[in-house]
C-alpha cells in the first residue's frame, strides 16, 4: 500500500478523481446560484475535466518544489527522489531528462498500439462494402481517435527521443529546465484519459480536425476531444521551451552549432514550429468549445461568425504539425546514415539548413488544407507555390542522404532496414505531394483516400520507420542489453509488406474516388477486393508491432549484455555506460571536431575533461577502424 | 581513393524512367472525366505524375545501386572514403526541382484561371447542401428537385451553400470539388461533355450519415432536359388527389429533403421506404415491434435516435425544433396518403 502511494501515477490518479468531484461540485453550485438546473452534462463535465487535470497534476507532485520556492524553503538540485527501488522513478515526478524520455517513449507506444486498434477497427469495417461490425457513428469516433491519438503519440516520441538524446549528444548535465521538462511530460497522460473519455460521452463524429459547425454542435464527447488536445498542446509547448534553450545555452565547450549531431538540428527546427505554432489549435479549439458552452459565435455564420476562420487558425499550426513530427525522424536517419554506411554525412551544413528551411517555409502553406473552401484564386495561387517550396529543402536532405550512401560500407542492421523502409516510404509520400499542392488537381483528390495514402506515408516515412530505427539503436544505450536481430528483422519486413500493401490501397481507390472519412463505399465503385488488401496490410502492420513489443520486453529481461558502441559510433553518447547512471555530463567534455568523421585518418571529435579519465579519451581519438575489432 | 562511376545508376534511371513516366502518363489512372474543365485537370494530373514517375525512377535506381554495390563485404571492417559534401551538386539538386516547381506552378495557375473563368450564357443551377442530403435549384425554371439534370454542352455556374454544417459538392467525374458552407456561396463552373449516370458524394466529413449523402446526377441531351423541366414544373403542381395539407408536405419533404433517403414507391433506400408506412408493425433494431402510428411518426421525425428500425443506419438528423408543428403536421399528413 505504500509502495502504491509512493507511485506519482496513482497519487495524480486519486487526486485528480477528488479534483473532478470538486469541479462538479462547484459548479452545480454555481448553477443553482444562477437559477438553473444545477446538472448539465456539457458545462458540469468541463470544468470537472479542468479541475480534475489541474488536481491530477498537484497529486503527481509537479507543483511541489515551486510551491517549496515560493515558501522560501530549499527545494535541492534536481534529480532528488531516489527513494525506494529504481522502477518506481519511472512512475514519478521525475526530473532526470532520462527518465523522462524513457516516460515520453513509453507513453508514445502505448498511445500507439492504442490507437492502432482504432485503425484495426475501421480496417475490419472497410475490408467489405456494408456496414458488418460498427455504427457510423462509431466509426467515426474510431477514426477521430485514431488520428488525434497518433498526433499525440507523435509529440511524444519526438518528445522522448529528444529529451533521452539532447544532454547525452550535446554533453550538458540535464535539460536546462528540469522541473519544466518533467511537468511537460505529466500533462500529458491527464491529456490522453480525456481524449479517450470523449467515448463515455457519445464519441465525437468530426474527426481529428473538429471543423466547426459539425464540431459545434451534438455529443459532449467532442468537448473531451478539444479539451484533452488543449492539455496536450501545453505539454508540447513547454516541451520546445526545454530543447531551443538547452540546445542554445548548454552544449558542451567547442561545439559550435554545425558541430552539433544532425539530430539535434531536426529537434530544434521542429521546436520553433512546437513554440510558435501549437496556441493556434488551442486557440481555435477553446473558440469552438466556447461556442458551444456560451453560446459565443465565432463560427456561427448567424451570429455573424464565419465558419471557415476556424480553418485558418487551425491550420496555421496544424500543418506546420507535420513537421514537428518529420523533423526530427528526419534528423534520426540522417545521424543514424552515417553510421550504418560508415562515411561522413554528407552536405552537413546543407543538411542542418534544410531542417530551418522547412520550418520556416512550413508556416506559409497552410491554405492548401483549403483549395476546396473557395478562397480567392489569387490567394490559392499563393499557396500553390509556398506549398511547392517545400520540395526543395526536403530534396536537398533526400539527394544528400543518397550521396552518402554512395561509395559507402552499407551494414545492414535492424536500424539500417528501418531507415530504407523510412526512404520508401517518404519517397512515396514526398512524390505523392505536388499533385496536392496543384491547386486543380487538389480540387479532385482533396478529401479522398489518395490523401489518406498520401500522409501516410510521409507520417510512416518522417517519423514511425525513424523512431523505430531510433528504438533499435539506442536500445543498448537505455537498457545496457542487446535486441533480438533475428526478430527486428522479421518485424521490418512485415511492417514494409503490410504498410505498402496498405497505403497502395489508399492510392488507388483514392484516384478512383474513394472518399475519406466513409464508414461505408458504394459496392458499384469495386473496391471490395482492393480494400480487403488494405485491411490484411494494416493487419500485418500491427502483427508485426507485436513482435516488436515482444522483442522489446524479452530483450529488457534476458537479451545479451551490450558492448560498449555497438555501432562503433562516433557520437558522445557512446563515451558514457550504458545505461547512463546519475547526472549525463557532471563535466562536459571539450568538442574538438566534427561527429561525423568517419574514413577521416586520426579524427578526433571530442576530448574528455581531466575528471572524465583518460581511457575514455583515447577511445575516440583512436581511428575508428582500430577500435572497432575489439567492439565486435 | 576509388572513384565510382555513376554511369550505371544513370543509365538505370532512364531505362526505367522513361518508361515509367510514360506509362503513367498514359495510364488510366483516373474514372473517365466528363466535364471540358477536367480535361486541363486531367492534363496537369498526368504532368506531375510523369515527373513524379521519373524522380522515383532516379532515387530507386541510385540507392538500389548504392545497396548492391557498396554493402559491406565481410570480414571487411573499414570506413567509407571521407565526402563531405560537394557544393556545386548540392546547388544543382536546390535549383533544378526550383526549376521544375516553377514550371509546374505557372501551368498550374494558367489552368486554375482558366477552369473558373466565366462563361457566355452560362445557366444557374443552385445547390444547397443539409444533414445528410443535397436540394438542387433551377431558378430560371423555378424547379426544385434531389436529383440533378444537365444538359450537355451547356456551361453551368453552380452556387453553393449549406444550411447547418460544411458539405463538399463533388463528382468525381467533374474532378473540381467545391464546399457547401454555412453563410457562404461558393461558386464553381462546369460544362458537362458526356451523357451519362453519375453520383453526386459529399466530400466534407458531416456527420454521422455522411457516407450516405448521395445523389443522382444525369447529364442528358438538350431535348431531353427541357423535356425533364416541362415534367417537373408539371409535377411541382400539388395533385388533385392530396388534400391541401398532404399537399403541402409533399412540398416539404422534396425541399427539406426527406425523399433523398425516404422513397415513395416501395423501393429500397438509406431510410425505410413511406410507401405503405403507416398502420405496419415495423420490427426495431431492439428486437421490439411498434405500430406506426401519427405519435411513432412524431416522434421519428423528431428524435429519431430513439426508436431505430431494423437494418437502419442511426444517421437522420433530429429535427426537433427545427420543424414547425403546422409543417409536422403536412408531412406526417402525406405520408399517410402514401398507401
Amino acid at each position: 500500500m505504500r509502495l502504491l502511494w509512493s507511485l506519482g501515477l496513482i497519487r495524480g490518479l486519486v487526486w485528480g478523481i477528488v479534483g473532478t468531484a470538486i469541479g462538479i461540485g462547484f459548479t452545480m453550485l454555481v448553477r443553482m446560484a444562477l437559477g438553473k438546473p444545477a446538472w448539465e452534462t456539457a458545462p458540469v463535465t468541463f470544468v470537472a475535466a479542468v479541475f480534475g487535470t489541474l488536481a491530477f497534476l498537484a497529486g503527481v507532485g509537479a507543483f511541489a518544489d515551486w510551491w517549496r520556492w515560493a515558501s522560501g524553503e530549499e527545494a535541492g538540485d534536481p534529480p532528488h527522489h531516489h527513494e525506494g527501488p529504481e522502477w518506481v522513478r519511472y512512475f514519478n515526478f521525475d526530473t532526470d531528462h532520462k527518465i523522462i524520455g524513457v516516460q515520453y517513449t513509453i507513453t508514445s507506444l502505448v498511445l500507439m498500439f492504442a490507437a492502432g486498434i482504432m485503425a484495426l477497427i475501421m480496417r475490419l469495417e472497410l475490408a467489405q462494402s456494408g456496414l458488418q461490425f460498427v455504427t457510423p457513428e462509431q466509426f467515426n469516433s474510431a477514426m477521430g481517435l485514431h488520428g488525434i491519438v497518433m498526433i499525440g503519440s507523435i509529440l511524444l516520441g519526438v518528445a522522448g527521443m529528444a529529451n533521452y538524446l539532447l544532454p547525452l549528444m550535446l554533453g550538458a548535465p540535464d535539460m536546462a529546465f528540469p522541473r519544466l521538462n518533467a511537468l511537460s511530460f505529466w500533462v500529458a497522460p491527464p491529456a490522453a484519459i480525456l481524449l479517450f473519455l470523449s467515448l463515455a460521452f457519445g464519441g465525437f463524429d468530426t474527426g481529428w480536425t473538429g471543423y466547426p459547425p459539425l464540431g459545434a454542435v451534438g455529443a459532449t464527447g467532442k468537448q473531451f476531444f478539444y479539451l484533452g488536445v488543449f492539455f496536450l498542446g501545453f505539454s508540447s509547448i513547454l516541451g520546445a521551451i526545454n530543447f531551443i534553450t538547452t540546445t542554445l545555452k548548454m552544449r558542451a565547450p567547442g561545439m559550435s552549432m554545425f558541430r552539433m549531431p544532425i539530430f539535434v538540428w531536426g529537434v530544434f527546427a521542429a521546436a520553433w514550429i512546437q513554440l510558435t505554432g501549437t496556441q493556434f489549435i488551442g486557440t481555435s479549439f477553446l473558440m469552438v468549445v466556447l461556442e458551444r458552452l456560451l453560446g459565443m459565435g465565432f463560427f456561427d455564420p448567424e451570429k455573424g461568425g464565419d465558419p471557415v476562420l476556424f480553418q485558418h487558425i487551425f491550420w496555421f499550426y496544424s500543418h506546420p504539425a507535420v513537421y514537428i513530427f518529420v523533423l526530427p525522424g528526419l534528423g534520426v536517419i540522417s545521424e543514424l546514415l552515417p553510421v550504418f554506411v560508415r562515411k561522413p554525412l554528407f552536405g552537413y551544413k546543407w543538411v542542418a539548413l534544410s531542417s530551418m528551411g522547412i520550418a520556416t517555409v512550413g508556416f506559409l502553406v497552410w491554405a492548401h488544407h483549403m483549395f476546396t473552401v473557395g478562397l480567392p484564386n489569387e490567394a490559392n495561387t499563393f499557396f500553390m507555390f509556398t506549398t511547392m517550396l517545400v520540395a526543395v529543402p526536403t530534396g536537398v536532405k533526400f539527394f544528400s542522404w543518397v550521396a552518402t550512401m554512395w561509395g559507402g560500407k552499407i551494414e545492414f542492421r535492424t536500424p539500417m532496414l528501418f531507415l530504407l523502409g523510412a526512404f520508401v516510404t517518404f519517397l512515396l509520400g514526398g512524390l505523392t505531394g505536388p499533385f496536392l499542392a496543384v491547386v486543380p488537381v487538389d480540387q479532385y483528390l482533396h478529401d479522398t483516400y489518395f490523401v489518406v495514402g498520401h500522409f501516410h506515408n510521409t507520417m510512416f516515412g518522417g517519423f514511425v520507420f525513424p523512431f523505430l530505427a531510433a528504438i533499435y539503436y539506442w536500445f543498448p544505450k537505455v537498457t545496457g542489453r542487446m535486441y533480438s536481430e533475428r526478430l527486428g528483422k522479421v518485424h521490418f519486413w512485415l511492417m514494409l509488406v503490410g504498410f505498402v500493401a496498405q497505403t497502395g490501397s489508399m492510392f488507388q481507390t483514392g484516384l478512383f474516388g474513394m472518399r475519406r472519412r466513409i464508414a461505408d463505399y458504394d459496392p458499384s465503385l469495386g473496391f471490395d477486393t482492393i480494400h480487403l488488401i488494405g485491411s490484411i496490410g494494416g493487419y500485418l502492420v500491427f502483427f508485426s508491432m507485436l513482435i516488436f513489443a515482444y522483442n522489446m520486453i524479452r530483450s529488457l529481461v534476458a537479451g545479451e549484455k551490450a558492448p560498449a558502441n555497438p555501432w562503433n559510433s562516433r557520437s558522445l553518447e557512446w563515451l558514457l555506460p550504458s545505461p547512463v547512471k546519475g547526472v549525463s555530463w557532471p563535466t562536459p567534455p571539450v568538442v574538438v571536431g566534427h561527429p561525423y568523421d568517419y574514413g577521416v585518418p586520426n579524427a578526433t571529435f571530442v576530448r574528455l575533461a581531466p575528471a572524465g579519465g583518460s581511457d575514455r579519451s583515447s577511445q575516440t581519438t583512436t581511428p575508428a577502424h582500430e577500435t572497432k575489432e575489439a567492439n565486435r | 581513393m576509388k572513384r565510382h562511376s555513376v554511369l550505371i545508376p544513370t543509365v538505370l534511371t532512364f531505362l526505367l524512367g522513361i518508361p515509367l513516366a510514360v506509362l503513367l502518363w498514359k495510364a488510366p489512372l483516373l474514372p473517365p472525366n466528363a466535364v471540358r474543365e477536367g480535361d486541363l485537370v486531367d492534363f496537369l494530373f498526368r504532368l506531375i505524375a510523369a515527373i513524379a514517375g521519373f524522380v522515383f525512377a532516379l532515387i530507386v535506381s541510385f540507392v538500389g545501386y548504392s545497396l548492391i554495390a557498396f554493402r559491406r563485404r565481410p570480414g571487411d571492417t573499414s570506413d567509407g572514403p571521407p565526402m563531405h559534401g560537394n557544393v556545386p551538386l548540392e546547388v544543382t539538386w536546390t535549383v533544378v526541382p526550383l526549376l521544375v516547381i516553377f514550371g509546374v506552378g505557372f501551368l498550374g495557375t494558367w489552368v486554375l484561371f482558366e477552369i473558373d473563368r466565366p462563361k457566355p450564357n452560362e445557366m444557374t443551377v443552385r445547390v444547397t447542401g443539409f444533414q445528410f442530403a443535397w436540394l438542387f435549384e433551377y431558378p430560371a425554371y423555378g424547379i426544385r428537385t434531389n436529383e440533378l439534370v444537365l444538359p450537355v454542352e451547356q456551361p453551368i455556374k453552380f452556387e453553393v451553400t449549406a444550411t447547418d454544417v460544411i458539405h463538399s459538392f463533388w463528382v468525381p467525374e467533374f474532378r473540381m470539388k467545391i464546399d457547401t458552407i454555412p453563410g457562404r456561396i461558393n461558386v464553381k463552373r462546369y460544362t458537362p461533355t458526356r451523357i451519362g449516370e453519375y453520383t453526386l458524394r459529399c466530400a466534407e466529413l458531416c456527420g454521422a450519415g455522411h457516407y450516405a449523402m448521395l445523389a443522382r446526377v444525369r447529364v442528358v441531351s438538350g431535348s431531353e432536359f427541357l423535356q425533364w423541366v416541362a415534367q417537373q414544373s408539371g409535377a411541382q403542381a400539388p395533385e388533385e388527389t392530396l388534400s391541401p395539407l398532404a399537399a403541402r408536405g409533399k412540398e416539404l419533404s422534396d425541399q427539406l429533403g426527406c425523399l433523398a433517403c425516404h422513397t415513395t414507391d416501395g423501393s429500397p433506400s438509406v431510410g425505410p421506404t413511406w410507401k405503405g408506412l403507416f398502420g405496419k408493425e415495423e420490427p426495431l433494431a431492439d428486437g421490439t415491434t411498434v405500430l406506426v402510428d401519427e405519435a411513432y411518426l412524431r416522434t421519428s421525425i423528431l428524435r429519431p435516435g430513439e426508436q431505430i428500425v431494423a437494418g437502419y443506419q442511426n444517421i437522420m438528423p433530429a429535427y426537433e425544433g427545427r420543424l414547425s408543428d403546422e409543417d409536422l403536421e403536412a408531412i406526417i399528413e402525406y405520408i399517410k396518403t402514401l398507401k
